[in-house]
């Protein structure tokens, strides 16, 4: 379960966060889409716990051990190898030391990066790094994925390939936020829609049997009109 | 009347009485007999080392206030008694040399005092040097908060370090930077002195801080 | 869970280490030649060159520990772990003790190389000041780095901030090692183990209680 409630954040002078709140339960996808500037990264680091806000909470049930986080970097080490790196994140979180291996080796196959497990992450291209970045962040099987444009550099193959994996997570009853500015990406995925402006929710609804061209659609007439 | 003014007349009030420090200390009060007229210069040395050891001890305190209760006031604050502070400093390392040079023949010594005060005079550049690196004002707030608590906790440690130092160097005799014990007309000359520092204090402090809210303010508009 | 992230940051600082310690024989070796032997006694001033030196190599680590979190933003992640803060800052410490320590076994065979010190009777102890006073200049160091790694000019601001607080256990340091290369007995410098012990723990703590307002937002 992951709670918000009168999320209010301010950067200086900036608002961030104008009073937020919802509620997500097992199996639920919220896709949340904004244009730049419009607090979703501020969102997502409040829910992962990294910013406290100013005003209202959030919760995720679980606590940080229960949170996966795809933020804008990689959050690898660039001198380790691919495998130590998700060995290290793995033993953080706990995993035990048997499961390790046969995690990482899973989840690198299934995102199309298992020859390049001993390779070290920083002579990676972009989208092979963020594959690995994605396998980072299941390391610890967690219920609730908090994910930032985890889009961005992924070829055609490879988006297919965590889509099929986020649509078996949320099956098997995870929750996940996913912020994009860009419509296609996620809009399958989502079992919620919310567009964010300016801090706010300007819509927040079940996506029921919309495509992509209709909630684009939708969504140039509530940021525009708000 | 705004902060600003108001600390425009404290420091008014602060400086008149200086000057009458310098009259009192000048013509009514006594010449010590070993040291001759530069040792008047200890009736400013003494206090402005005593303030800018407090404005650090300030700085802490708002510091550990900060971190508690979140209050920009308290930051302005601790910032305002560091560029004060650091004023302070600078004239006890100044008059420092310009006590010592006619009395031990050298500019510098490493006496209690001074080096007490070269190192807080180290502390405060940080600090404003660390405050001024940073734009974000919340993140600046937090930062110079921790480096003021720090700074309050190393001031004993320091404290410390140079007894130690010195019982391990005594000084000769005639090197004698510390007060001596004072006959009367000296003492109230003294005091008298601190009075006025610290009424300067407060009225630098007003004025620095009003200055700090002005330029918030200007940016925020 | 500390220990883990520390063997991370060892694998890391393979070729950190590497400079730091080329760092430190670079500056005995520019000490040795600026000095005239017959004019100043070594022993007054070998203590003093030492601790410098130390002190500038543990500055280079300092800079480089949090510098590692920060190229993908991996200390976002770490943040967003389970990991407490304060366990974070443990590990981060440790882990520059380890680099200061193996940079400072380097530098001390080439100090007594080059300025042909006693330092065999007194080893043990001298080996116990010299851990001693890395404790607290690691404690307050990666505080410090910590915070300075976001601002520019870090390389600069790092020793501008730091090193008005390493001076006194540098001086308790510089003294208790000074007595030791006389040959003079620990007794007549308790006072200044004493303030070192007490910097160190007063320091590691303060540190590792504000260590979390450094990171948080």
């Amino acid at each position: 379960m992951l709670r918000a409630e009168g999320l209010r954040h301010t950067f200086g002078s900036v608002r961030a966060l104008d009073g937020i709140s919802f509620t997500l339960s097992a199996g639920q996808t919220l896709v949340l889409f904004g244009p730049n500037g419009s607090g979703k990264t501020t969102l997502l680091r409040v829910l992962a716990g990294l910013i406290r806000p100013l005003e209202g909470y959030a919760a995720v049930t679980g606590g940080r051990r229960a949170v996966g986080w795809i933020g804008h970097q990689s959050h690898l080490y660039g001198h380790l190898t691919v495998r130590e790196n998700l060995r290290f994140w793995a033993a953080l979180y706990d995993v035990p030391a048997a499961q390790r291996e046969a995690r990482a080796g899973e989840l690198l196959h299934r995102l199309g990066v298992a020859d390049r497990a001993d390779v070290p992450v920083r002579v990676l291209s972009r989208g092979l790094t963020q594959r690995v970045t994605i396998a980072r962040a299941l390391m610890h099987d967690p219920s609730v994925l908090l994910l930032d444009e985890p889009f961005t550099g992924l070829d055609l193959a490879a988006a297919a390939q965590f889509r099929a994996l986020l649509a078996e997570l949320t099956g098997a009853g995870r929750i996940v936020v996913l912020a994009t500015h860009n419509v296609d990406e996620g809009v399958e995925l989502a079992t919620d829609v919310a567009f964010q402006a300016r801090g706010r929710f300007v819509h927040f609804a079940p996506r029921g049997t919309r495509g992509a061209g209709d909630i684009a659609d939708a969504y140039r007439l509530a940021v525009v009109g708000a | 009347m705004t902060l600003a003014q108001r600390g425009r007349w404290v420091t008014l009030v602060g400086l008149i009485l200086l000057a009458g420090v310098y009259v009192r200390a000048l013509a009514f009060t006594p010449t010590e007999a070993t040291q001759g007229l530069a040792q008047k210069i200890y009736y400013i040395h003494v206090p402005a080392a005593v303030w800018a050891e407090m404005s650090m001890i300030f700085i802490g305190l708002a510091s550990v206030f900060f971190l508690f209760l979140k209050d920009p006031r308290l930051d302005r604050f601790a910032e305002a008694s560091a560029q004060v502070g650091v004023i302070f400093a600078l004239v006890v390392l100044t008059t420092g040399p310009i006590w010592g040079k006619p009395i031990w023949g050298t500019w510098w010594t490493w006496d209690a005092r001074l080096t007490l005060t070269l190192l807080l005079f180290f502390i405060y550049l940080g600090y404003l040097v660390l405050r001024g690196a940073i734009t974000d004002p919340g993140l600046r707030a937090r930062y110079a908060a921790v480096i003021g608590i720090c700074g309050l906790v190393l001031v004993p440690f320091i404290h410390f370090s140079v007894l130690m130092f010195r019982t391990l160097h005594p000084q000769p005799i005639v090197l004698k930077p510390s007060a001596p014990s004072l006959p009367g007309v000296m003492l109230v000359t003294l005091l008298f002195s601190f009075g006025v520092f610290t009424i300067l204090y407060i009225g630098f402090v007003m004025q620095t801080y009003a200055i700090a809210v002005a330029n918030e303010t200007q940016v925020d508009g | 869970m500390i220990a883990r992230k520390d063997l991370v940051l060892e694998f890391r600082t393979r070729t950190a280490f590497l400079s730091a310690a080329v760092f430190t024989a670079l500056v005995l070796t520019v000490f040795n030649f600026g000095r005239d032997p017959t004019a100043v006694p070594t022993l007054d001033l070998a203590p003093s060159i030492l601790w410098v030196t130390f002190t500038f190599a543990a500055m280079l680590a300092f800079n480089r520990a949090f510098q590692l979190e920060l190229e993908n933003d991996a200390l976002d992640a770490l943040l967003v772990s389970p990991i407490s803060r304060s366990s974070l800052y443990l590990a981060k410490f440790v882990a520059n003790c380890v680099f200061v320590g193996v940079v400072e076994c380097v530098g001390l065979p080439l100090f007594v190389l080059f300025f042909d010190v006693p330092v065999w009777g007194v080893l043990a102890p001298l080996a116990g000041v010299i851990a001693l006073a890395t404790v607290g200049f690691v404690a307050v160091g990666t505080l410090f780095s910590a915070m300075v790694i976001r601002t520019r000019f870090a390389e600069l601001m790092l020793p501008v901030l730091l090193l008005p607080f390493l001076i006194p256990p540098l001086v308790g340091a510089v003294q208790v090692t000074a007595a030791l290369l006389a040959g003079r007995p620990l007794s007549e410098v308790t006072g200044w183990l004493r303030l070192l012990a007490a910097y160190d723990i007063v320091f590691l703590a303060l540190a590792a209680v504000l260590f979390p307002t450094t990171v948080n937002e």
